[in-house]
Formats: structure tokens, C-alpha cells, sequence
């Protein structure tokens, strides 16, 4: 079976013995099963396991491996190694606070997700079997109820960097009109209430940097044009 | 005071569509000045003059100060809030942006009406 070597450079930081970050070079033998990222990170704690990363369904699912790939989030687990320029630089998702190495700190990232109450409001006593949809109402979900929450798109909105406590970012916004576009949710008034605001909405300045990391290739930034839409038809 | 992240001031829809709709109708000005100025005969002073002075030019330039200087407003604004982070500061950086502003219009209307 065919080898290769690949070289790393990557991020390391333990609070506890490191005064600062540093970068670590290191190669790593890797074969032709090795398809992604993640199948050489994981080799890559085999020969040195102070090496720390969060990594759970490895297809792409749980979005716990989202790290930055020569300077571009991604997660780990769908990064194909042949596409990566060597040596590839693995940093943690920028703007958090890193507790080791690639593990970041998504406090203020999950904290901004909880207040646009990620969740259905229907007030209506449940119905016997589930409450139905057309067809055409759930194509409105199409899109947005897929985002897995792995904060890539968060993570790379400079207005996220920024304000990253009163933005509520990408990944919220884009839930939040999953919500909102929910024929089966009544709160829509309240929601886009919640939402206005100089800071938890109008910060968004369409740099699209959402849209060009997102690995699930979601359009946070046009889910965020559908709420100011609804906001305008509201006033007008 | 109260040491939490404060957010919900329910405002921002109205400035977030002046922005745009200034936008727009500067890239119109523009272009109606462009239109009207080819057909106009030899710019000397007197000609730019007789061309600013006229009651459609001044009523329209008029409007595109107004739209330049409240879109101004919220795109300063905007960097004040994206980079100014303690509150005096900002708001300090509010008040000098708005009366800069509206001083500025001041002196284009007074410099428009004198021709």
C-alpha cells in the first residue's frame, strides 16, 4: 500500500503549562484509506496524544471537528487530504477562546443560539398525530433546518470577532429564520421583535464569509435578507 | 451599574432601508447630473453656475445631501459600534459624527441657495 508523509503545522496551547500558543510542526504518515483531514489528525494523536481536538461522528453530522484549515474553517471530517497545500496549518475556529489546542471555548457561540429560542412555539393543544405541513410550506425549511451548529460560519464573520456578545452571528440568525419560516410556529411577531436590533441583526454587514466557509453549504447571509424582508413587509 | 450584556433596543429596520434607499437615489442623482450636464453648452464659471442654480438641479441636490448625510450617519455609525467598545466613547463618537453632519449640511444648503 502506497505511503505518503504529510507535514502539520499546528496550534498548540495548554493553559496550564504553555505561557503562550506556539506553533508545532509535525508529519505523519498517511495511506491511500486516509481520505480526510480527520483520518490524519487522528494518526496524528497516535504519535503524539497531547494533541487536542473534539471529534465525534467523523461524517460530517455532529459538527464537533470544525477547525481552521490553512486560514478557512472546515470541518476535519470532510476535508479531503489530497486537496490541502502542505505543510497544512491547523488553528482553532477564531475568535473564541481556545481551552487547548483546537478546542475552543462556544460558550458565546451557543449562548447567541439559545436567545433566538431555537425551538417550536405553537400554543394550540397538540393535535393527535403530528401538526402537518404542505409541501410547498416545508420547502421553506429547505436550507436552513440543516446547519449542524458547528460554528464555522460564526467563526469566520468578522462582526461575530467584533461583537461576538451582542451579535447574535450567522449560525443564530440562520436557526432563527428556520423558526420564523415555520408554518407551525406562532411566535412570529415575537421573534422578529427579538430580532430587531442595531446589534443582533443590523451588525450583519453581508460579508458573506458565512456563506463561503459554511461546510454544509448553507446561505446564512440570505436567511438573514428573508427576516430584514419580513421586517420591511411588516412596516410597510 | 449593572454588569450584563444589554441588547434590544428594537430599533435599526428604518436606518438599515434609508441606507438603501439613499443608495439608490444617489446612484440616480449621479446619473440625472450626468444626463443633464452632456447637454449642457460650454462649462465656464457662469454656465456651472447657471447649471447648479436652477430650480430641478438645486431641489434634486438638495435631496442628495439630505440622502448622503443620513446615509453618512449610518455607516459611521456602524463603525462606532463595530470597533468603539466602551459606551462614553462610542456615544462621545455619536454626537461628534452627528454634529459634523448636520453642520455639513448647513454649509452645502447655505453654499447651494447662494448661487
Amino acid at each position: 500500500m502506497t505511503t505518503r508523509t504529510m507535514q502539520f503545522k499546528i496550534y498548540r496551547y495548554d493553559p496550564e503549562r504553555d505561557e503562550k500558543p506556539y506553533m508545532q510542526d509535525i508529519s505523519v504518515e498517511v495511506n491511500a484509506t486516509d481520505r480526510k483531514l480527520l483520518d490524519a489528525l487522528v494518526k496524528l494523536k497516535a504519535k503524539d496524544d497531547s494533541i487536542s481536538f473534539r471529534r465525534s461522528c467523523r461524517e460530517g453530522v455532529c459538527g464537533s471537528d470544525a477547525v481552521n484549515i490553512n486560514g478557512r474553517n472546515g470541518l476535519a471530517c470532510l476535508t479531503d487530504l489530497k486537496d490541502l497545500k502542505e505543510p497544512v496549518v491547523l488553528r482553532p475556529l477564531p475568535g473564541l477562546p481556545v481551552i487547548r489546542d483546537l478546542i475552543v471555548d462556544m460558550t458565546q457561540f451557543f449562548t447567541q443560539y439559545h436567545s433566538i429560542k431555537p425551538y417550536l412555539i405553537n400554543n394550540d393543544p397538540p393535535p393527535e398525530t403530528e401538526r402537518l405541513q404542505t409541501p410547498e410550506d416545508r420547502e421553506e425549511l429547505n436550507g436552513v433546518y440543516e446547519c449542524i451548529l458547528c460554528a464555522c460560519c460564526s467563526t469566520a464573520c468578522p462582526t461575530f470577532w467584533w461583537n461576538p456578545d451582542k451579535f447574535v452571528g450567522p449560525a443564530g440568525l440562520l436557526q432563527a429564520y428556520r423558526f420564523i419560516a415555520d408554518t407551525r410556529d406562532q411566535a412570529i411577531n415575537e421573534r422578529l421583535d427579538n430580532l430587531e436590533d442595531p446589534y443582533r441583526l443590523f451588525r450583519c454587514h453581508t460579508i458573506m464569509n458565512c456563506v463561503d466557509v459554511c461546510p454544509k453549504g448553507l446561505n446564512p447571509t440570505r436567511a438573514i435578507g428573508k427576516i430584514k424582508d419580513l421586517m420591511v413587509s411588516r412596516i410597510v | 451599574m449593572v454588569n450584563k450584556i444589554i441588547v434590544g433596543a428594537h430599533y435599526g429596520l428604518k436606518d438599515w432601508l434609508i441606507q438603501r434607499i439613499s443608495a439608490v437615489f444617489m446612484v440616480v442623482y449621479c446619473l440625472v447630473f450626468i444626463i443633464l450636464l452632456l447637454g449642457q453648452g460650454e462649462l465656464d464659471y457662469a454656465g456651472w453656475r447657471a447649471f447648479m442654480a436652477g430650480g430641478l438641479m438645486r431641489f434634486l441636490t438638495f435631496l442628495f445631501i439630505v440622502n448622503l448625510m443620513y446615509h453618512a450617519w449610518v455607516g459611521v455609525r456602524d463603525i462606532w459600534m463595530d470597533y468603539a467598545k466602551p459606551t462614553s466613547l462610542r456615544f462621545a463618537l455619536h454626537i461628534l459624527t452627528l454634529l459634523a453632519l448636520i453642520g455639513y449640511t448647513g454649509w452645502a444648503v447655505s453654499i447651494l441657495w447662494r448661487l
